[in-house]
C-alpha cells in the first residue's frame, strides 16, 4: 500500500505526458470541431431555388435515399478547388449532390456555376447564412452525407481533395449505401 | 496633419467599439441587453477565443442577428443556448456545462488541492508522532545548553572545549 502511494506521482506525470503528447501530435487538426449534428436528423431546409425555373428548394424532398449536401459560395476559393470532385460523387456512387449557395448573391452564384459547371441536383439559396447555422457550419466548403432517413452521417469541413475523397468521403458514402 | 490625426482617432474608435454596438439593435433596451449578455457567452466558431459579441467574423454577425431574432420571437436565453449547442456542441459556450464528461474539469482542481492539503497534514502529523522527533529538551539537555551558552559568552568561539559550532548536529546527548 505504501509503495503504491510512492508510485502515484509517477503515474500522474505519465498521464499528463500522455495528454500533452496527444496535444502536440502534428497530425491532429486543431481547428476541427466535433460535429454535434452527426447522427441527428438533418434540418429541413426550405430555401428559394438558385436556378431560375426550379421548384422551391426543400431538403426534405430528398428523404428516402442517401444524399450529399455541399455548401459553396462564389467568393470561396477552396470551393473552386473541390468543384471538379463534386461530380465524381454522383458518377461513382449514383447519389444526388445538393448544393447550398452560402451567403452569396444569386447573380454571383449563378455566374460561378456557369463558369465551372453545375454538378447539383438542386440548389438552395442561403443568402442570410441561416441554413449554414442550422447545419452547424463553420465555413465553406463543407460537405455532409445524409442517409436515406435524412440522418447526418458524415461531415467534411473544408475542400474535398483527391486524397480525402478516397480515404474518407468514399468509404463514408459506401457505408451509408449499404 | 490634423486630418491624419482625426482619421487615426476614428480608426482607433472603430476598432475599440464593440462589434455589437455598430449594427441594428433592438428597440427595447432590456431585450437588447439580454441579446448582448447572451452574445458574450457564445463563442465565435471560427475565431475560437472571441465571443460572438466581440467578433467581426461574418458568422458571428449572423449569430448575433439570430440571437436578436429569437429573443424578439419570445425564446428564453436557455432555449437559444440549447439551439446553438444542438448545432455546434458545448464548444459554443464559453462556460462548459457541469455534466459527467466535464466533472474532471470542474472538480479536478479542488480535488487536487484537497489531496495536496491532506498529504501535507498527514506528512506533518507523522513527523510529529515519529519517535526520533525533536520535542522539548530534557532537563539534562537544558543544563548543557545553558553551560555552552555561558562558555560562549566568556571565551572566543574557536577555543572552548564544548564548542562545536551552531550547525553541528553530531554533538551532545
Amino acid at each position: 500500500m505504501r509503495r503504491l502511494v510512492y508510485l502515484l506521482p509517477i503515474l500522474l506525470v505519465a498521464a499528463l505526458v500522455a495528454v500533452f503528447w496527444r496535444g502536440l501530435d502534428p497530425a491532429r487538426d486543431k481547428s476541427a470541431l466535433p460535429s454535434a449534428l452527426i447522427g441527428q436528423p438533418a434540418p429541413a431546409l426550405d430555401l428559394p431555388p438558385l436556378r431560375e425555373g426550379d421548384p422551391s428548394f426543400s431538403l426534405a424532398a430528398f428523404k428516402g435515399k442517401p444524399v450529399a449536401v455541399n455548401f459553396f459560395a462564389s467568393w470561396c476559393l477552396p470551393c473552386r478547388a473541390e468543384h471538379p470532385l463534386l461530380s465524381r460523387i454522383g458518377d461513382e456512387f449514383g447519389i444526388p449532390v445538393v448544393g447550398i449557395a452560402y451567403k452569396d448573391t444569386a447573380a454571383n452564384a449563378r455566374g460561378y456555376l456557369a463558369e465551372l459547371g453545375d454538378p447539383y441536383a438542386a440548389i438552395g439559396q442561403d443568402e442570410s447564412g441561416r441554413a449554414g447555422i442550422e447545419f452547424g457550419l463553420t465555413g465553406v466548403p463543407e460537405t455532409y452525407i445524409l442517409d436515406g432517413e435524412g440522418i447526418i452521417r458524415y461531415r467534411l469541413a473544408g475542400p474535398i481533395s483527391p486524397e480525402n475523397f478516397a480515404d474518407q468521403l468514399a468509404p463514408e458514402i459506401r457505408a451509408v449505401l449499404q | 496633419m490634423t486630418a491624419w490625426r482625426a482619421l487615426l482617432a476614428v480608426l482607433i474608435l472603430a476598432l475599440a467599439w464593440p462589434a455589437m454596438a455598430q449594427e441594428a439593435q433592438l428597440a427595447d433596451p432590456q431585450l437588447e441587453q439580454r441579446a448582448r449578455d447572451l452574445a458574450r457567452e457564445i463563442r465565435c466558431v471560427v475565431c475560437q477565443a472571441q465571443s460572438v459579441a466581440d467578433s467581426d467574423a461574418d458568422i458571428a454577425k449572423d449569430m448575433r442577428i439570430l440571437i436578436r431574432e429569437q429573443i424578439v420571437g419570445g425564446r428564453s436565453d436557455q432555449e437559444i443556448r440549447d439551439y446553438l449547442v444542438a448545432r455546434y456542441g458545448d464548444f459554443v459556450l464559453f462556460e462548459p456545462p457541469f455534466k459527467a464528461s466535464t466533472y474532471v474539469l470542474w472538480i479536478g482542481p479542488f480535488a487536487l488541492f484537497g489531496l495536496a492539503l491532506l498529504g501535507t497534514v498527514v506528512f506533518f502529523r507523522r513527523r510529529a508522532a515519529s519517535p526520533g522527533a525533536v520535542t522539548a529538551l530534557s532537563a539534562e539537555e537544558q543544563r548543557r545548553v545553558a553551560e555552552l551558552l555561558a562558555e560562549g559568552d566568556n571565551q572566543t568561539l574557536d577555543k572552548g572545549p564544548g564548542d562545536k559550532g551552531p550547525g553541528d548536529k553530531g554533538s551532545g546527548a
